[in-house]
């Protein structure tokens, strides 16, 4: 979200959001300038007054035009180089004082070639004082983490680009910096090995098998920002300054050929190269709707027959809709024990809610208690497939196969990695029971597989003729 | 754990001869304490300046033995001073022009003029040991030595790649191990060859600096240079002192050669600053030995190791190593004090010494002046006949071995052997030949000139055409290039660059070398021409100390306009319009 304000003359930027951030940042720069003095007294402006944050949890790329200060701006953020004003500041401390803990990863490598790969990695522990066995344990892990165990005795000589960037990350990584700063790593690789460490990297990044805390890229390649990105700055020239910057929504893994993909792309590739232009909004993304994770918990069906939930619904409306579960339980003459599943398998179903110890039915039960059989039938259906997932399953199962049967050792499988073999066995047992009530589907006990109801066999059938 | 072998380790291959080495490693420590104990005692022992040399080849061993240790010496100071000289320059912007400016200065000033004086000033110093002595010496080859290496290692250290430097600092290196790790190794190479120049040129003034004569007193160090010298001007010849003294120089420079300089390039093949293998690898028997395990690797290991975590531990607590240093501030910090000092310590010596000079002037008459300058004039000429017959023969040879490599994998290290046989050695052998045909010095010295001179051109000419690139070559095939389109289209521009480097080092070697060989001690006869080099010589025998300052001043300021108006622009150009890469 970006505020329009009427730009000042001669500038063409389009004002960072004012909302204060909710975490502390972790780098932040106030005002910074850079001056490049010239012998003949004469001061280049190379980057103007700019403010900067790098908050915890995000991966910011700074793309912009060659020649447009993005080196810069990286080296006086890591304290690499001295503002020539302005200050920045590490968790509100001048980084000119504090001691710091980033690392940097170079577009050329930067590894020394006289060192074997593991002297490369131990190096920066070196300076830090830490015992030789220590820094060769943590190295060693780190160089398997990257995927280099076994080159610990190889010269930079003798590995490809991918590999000694490899090295490179690991050397970066091995020191557990705060802020990873990354200036054009995947440049001077070829595109099929830049695609693999990207990936590599988000990886790492994903499952926080990496302690950092935020990654700052410095890149000009729009793709790249864009699929790594959660937050893209674009920096005009002459001088450097920050034309926008704003969030990127669309959820990890990003998928080039999607549409909000492409637009966005689109949208920066504008902006890059107008430069003279007030860049526009960026494009709304949808937060894709995060797809149906199939590795989500089987609920635990309670087991309680579809009767049993009929009758319990009519009870409630009688009393009003509301009663206590103990005082029910003692009016029928159940044991407590024998009422609650039923009372749970009513809630999963979302025919009633428990609120403070008392059943509170809900407009679908009032429904539900209301129709006659058919239609109970029907509202039954329709609940069950919502909020059960192992019917929802074997229902779309059972519609996807063309002979329409599926076997039911493929649910037990998959029960087995949450429930105990006995509960699996008693899970199907009510799962058949509530499928035939509803008329989801049928199950042959002899060759114990799950088949779709005749009636609806045909049905089906017929719509897929027709198609 | 030990990691696996991998790539680097299989080069070396696995033999069982581990033993021997260890004999061998051992007898050569024993032998290298055995000299330190003997040259203590000599040097501590009463001075002798005038040295009866035995003409006797059994004295040899001895000699030499005198000789190396003298060259070895000034070496690791040279290498000392070099390593810091180029530190603080590189680092300390505000003193760096300036320190650059005196390098250039003192390396076209003449060498040899200064070999009375500084004899006499460290007898002065320490009168009553023969270190005194020693150290006059020491320190003549020591200036002879040092500003190559100084300046190589400087401009190394101005290349190191920038991202490099960043990593260092990022990581927060000490500048202990950021000398260690990275500021070194970078400028290994650079060294190692600059060494091999600077130890040859040590031996070239090595031969002079032990005898020579002052004011009628014959001063004389024990040693092959002394040696040789003493059965040059023996009455008759002593042709067959001379013929075993030679042999055994040849001996030194050419074990020199294998046992140390070639496995150093073998080994420095590792500080390559190349991102890929290269095809051609200089190798060497004796560094496949020495790398194999054995006491010599495993000892300074554990030694050096738990050394160095301790010297690492410490250095982790100081300020550099827990703030990141930004890389513009350095200069500011460091430069100010600096100048300021050394203007207050200079300012008062430069003053003073200038009146001196002024007090020892003025005596000159305008008659020696006008010899002086025509003395100047001759020798001028003679140094640019000299570099032009050198040209004219090194280039046709160094461009036919350069563009053949299997001819100069075999006479490149040829090469390199009988260029560091000091011209200064050959010299008397050299004269006697001149003196049977009867020439005269006139042309005799610009002989002896090229012998000292040529190396160089040649070596560069040769490296020059090695760096040709292929694709150009295929260019003047696939058009046919006539002989004359080839040499001034392609090989002339091409080894241009490499071409000037060699000329700028011949040039100032020549001048040095006009010293020794316009002036000439033979039998009991002394030869000489008109030149400004004989004039120096003659001043320093006689002793006229103001004859001999003006003449070295003259020379001094010839070499370095010399510099500035010809060489620097030719320079020039090579970088911009004739180098190769982009």
């Amino acid at each position: 979200m970006q505020e329009a304000v009427i730009p000042s003359a001669g500038q063409t930027t389009v004002p960072i959001p004012a909302t204060a951030p909710a975490v502390e940042a972790i780098i932040r720069a106030e005002k910074i300038e850079k001056y490049y003095a010239q012998p003949s007294q004469n001061r280049i402006l190379v980057i103007s007054a700019t403010d900067l944050s790098i908050v915890p949890g995000e991966i910011v790329a700074l793309l912009g035009p060659s020649g447009c200060g993005k080196s810069t701006m990286l080296r006086m953020l890591s304290g690499l180089s001295t503002p020539t004003a302005g200050q920045v500041y590490w968790h509100e401390k001048p980084i000119a004082s504090a001691e710091i803990n980033v690392s940097i990863v170079f577009q050329s490598f930067a590894l020394f070639p006289w060192l074997t790969v593991l002297d490369n990695v131990e190096a920066p522990l070196q300076a830090r004082g830490v015992p030789a066995d220590v820094r060769r344990d943590r190295s060693m892990k780190i160089l398997d983490t990257v995927g280099l165990d076994g080159f610990e005795a190889a010269y930079p000589k003798e590995l490809s680009g991918g590999m000694k960037q490899r090295v490179g990350f690991a050397r970066a990584l091995v020191v557990e910096p705060e802020v990873l700063f990354m200036d054009e790593p995947f440049s001077a690789l070829d595109v099929l090995t830049a695609e693999n460490l990207r990936s590599e990297l988000l990886e790492l990044w994903a499952n926080k098998t990496i302690p950092t805390k935020s990654i700052f890229l410095v890149t000009h390649n729009i793709e790249e920002a864009v699929l790594l990105a959660d937050r893209i700055i674009v920096l005009g020239k002459n001088p450097g300054h920050i034309r926008t910057d704003f969030k990127v929504q669309l959820s990890q893994p990003r998928d080039r050929t999607a549409a909000p993909f492409i637009e966005l792309v689109d949208y920066i590739y504008k902006v890059l190269t107008k430069p003279d232009e007030v860049p526009a909004e960026a494009p709304e993304q949808q937060a894709e709707p995060k797809p149906r994770d199939q590795r989500q918990h089987y609920q635990m069906l309670p087991h309680s027959r579809p009767g049993g939930i009929a009758g319990l619904l009519e009870l409630l409306l009688d009393k009003g809709g509301r009663d206590d579960i103990y005082r029910m339980a003692d009016n029928l003459s159940f044991e407590i024990d024998d009422l609650l599943p039923i009372v749970d398998a009513a809630q999963l179903l979302g025919f009633l809610n428990v609120e403070e110890g008392d059943a509170v039915i809900t407009a679908s039960g009032t429904e539900f208690a209301n129709s006659e059989i058919l239609r109970q039938k029907e509202l039954f259906r329709d609940a069950a497939v919502a909020h059960v997932l192992l019917l929802r399953q074997i229902r779309l199962a059972l519609e996807a196969k063309s002979d329409h049967t599926v076997p039911e050792e493929f649910f037990i499988d998959m029960l087995n990695e949450q429930f105990s073999e006995e509960e699996c066995e008693r899970q199907i047992e009510t799962a058949v029971t509530w499928g035939r009530y509803a008329e989801l589907f049928d199950y042959d006990a002899g060759h114990r597989r799950f088949v779709l109801p005749d009636a609806q066999d045909e049905e089906v059938a017929a719509s897929e003729d027709a198609e | 754990m030990k990691p696996p072998h991998t790539l680097a380790q299989t080069r070396v291959p696995a033999q069982t001869w581990s033993i021997l080495i260890d004999l061998a490693v051992i007898l050569c420590g024993l032998a290298f304490f055995l000299g330190i104990i003997k040259l203590g005692t000599y040097w501590m022992a009463r001075p002798m300046p005038a040295i009866v040399i035995s003409h006797s080849v059994r004295a040899l061993p001895l000699y030499a033995f005198y000789s190396v240790a003298r060259i070895a010496i000034a070496y690791l100071f040279s290498l000392i001073f070099a390593v810091s000289y180029g530190y603080i320059a590189a680092y300390n912007r505000r003193v760096e022009a300036w320190m650059i400016a005196v390098l250039d200065i003192l390396q076209s000033i003449p060498v040899l003029s200064f070999l009375p004086g500084v004899m006499l000033a460290m007898m002065a110093l320490i009168p009553s040991h023969q270190l005194g002595i020693e150290l006059g010496s020491i320190l003549l080859i020591f200036t002879g030595q040092v500003w190559n290496m100084a300046f190589s290692f400087y401009s190394s250290l101005k290349s190191i790649p920038r991202e490099m430097i960043e990593a260092s600092r990022i990581y927060r290196y000490s500048a202990w191990q950021r000398f260690w790790q990275l500021e070194l190794p970078f400028s290994a190479i650079g060294l190692i060859w600059n060494s091999i120049v600077s130890v040859a040129g040590g031996w070239f003034f090595l031969i002079v600096c032990e005898m020579f004569a002052f004011r009628g007193t014959n001063f004389r160090l024990p040693g092959l240079g002394s040696y040789l010298q003493t059965a040059a001007s023996a009455n008759p010849v002593d042709t067959h002192a001379l013929l075993w003294g030679l042999t055994v120089l040849i001996l030194i420079i050419v074990a020199t050669d294998q046992l140390i300089w070639r496995p150093l390039i073998a080994w420095s093949d590792k500080f390559k600053f190349e991102q890929t293998e290269s095809a051609t690898r200089v190798t060497s028997p004796i560094l496949s030995l020495l790398q194999r395990p054995n006491a010599l690797t495993h000892l300074p290991a554990r030694v050096w190791g738990g050394m160095e975590e301790h010297i690492y531990h410490r250095l982790s607590q100081t300020r550099e190593c827990r703030i990141v240093q930004p890389i513009d501030d350095t200069i500011g910090k460091r430069g100010k004090l600096l100048p300021l000092m050394l203007a207050a310590f200079a300012a008062p010596a430069i003053l003073w010494s200038l009146f001196q000079a002024y007090l020892l002037l003025r005596g000159t008459s305008w008659a020696e002046i006008r010899l002086l300058l025509l003395g100047a004039g001759a020798t001028y000429l003679r140094v640019n006949a000299s570099i032009a017959i050198a040209a004219l023969w090194t280039i046709p040879v160094g461009v036919t071995i350069g563009s053949n490599p299997r001819l100069a994998r075999y006479l490149q290290p040829i090469t390199q052997v009988v260029a560091s046989v000091p011209a200064t050695a050959l010299f008397p052998v050299l004269m006697l030949g001149l003196i049977r045909i009867g020439g005269g010095l006139g042309v005799g010295s610009i002989a002896l000139m090229l012998m000292g001179t040529q190396w160089y051109i040649l070596f560069n000419v040769i490296a020059g055409a090695m760096a040709i690139p292929s694709d150009l070559k295929e260019v003047a095939t696939v058009y046919h290039f006539t002989r004359w389109q080839r040499w001034t289209r392609l090989i002339l521009p091409g080894i241009f660059p490499y071409l000037v480097t060699g000329m700028i080092t011949a040039s100032g070697g020549a001048w040095n070398a006009s010293i020794v060989s316009e002036y000439f001690h033979i039998g009991d006869r002394t030869l000489q021409t008109l030149g400004l080099g004989a004039q120096i010589s003659a001043a320093s025998d006689s002793g006229n100390i103001s004859s001999l300052l003006l003449a070295t001043i003259l020379m001094a300021s010839i070499v370095v306009t010399m510099n500035r108006l010809v060489w620097r622009r030719l320079y020039r150009l090579a970088e911009t319009r004739y180098k190769l890469e982009g």
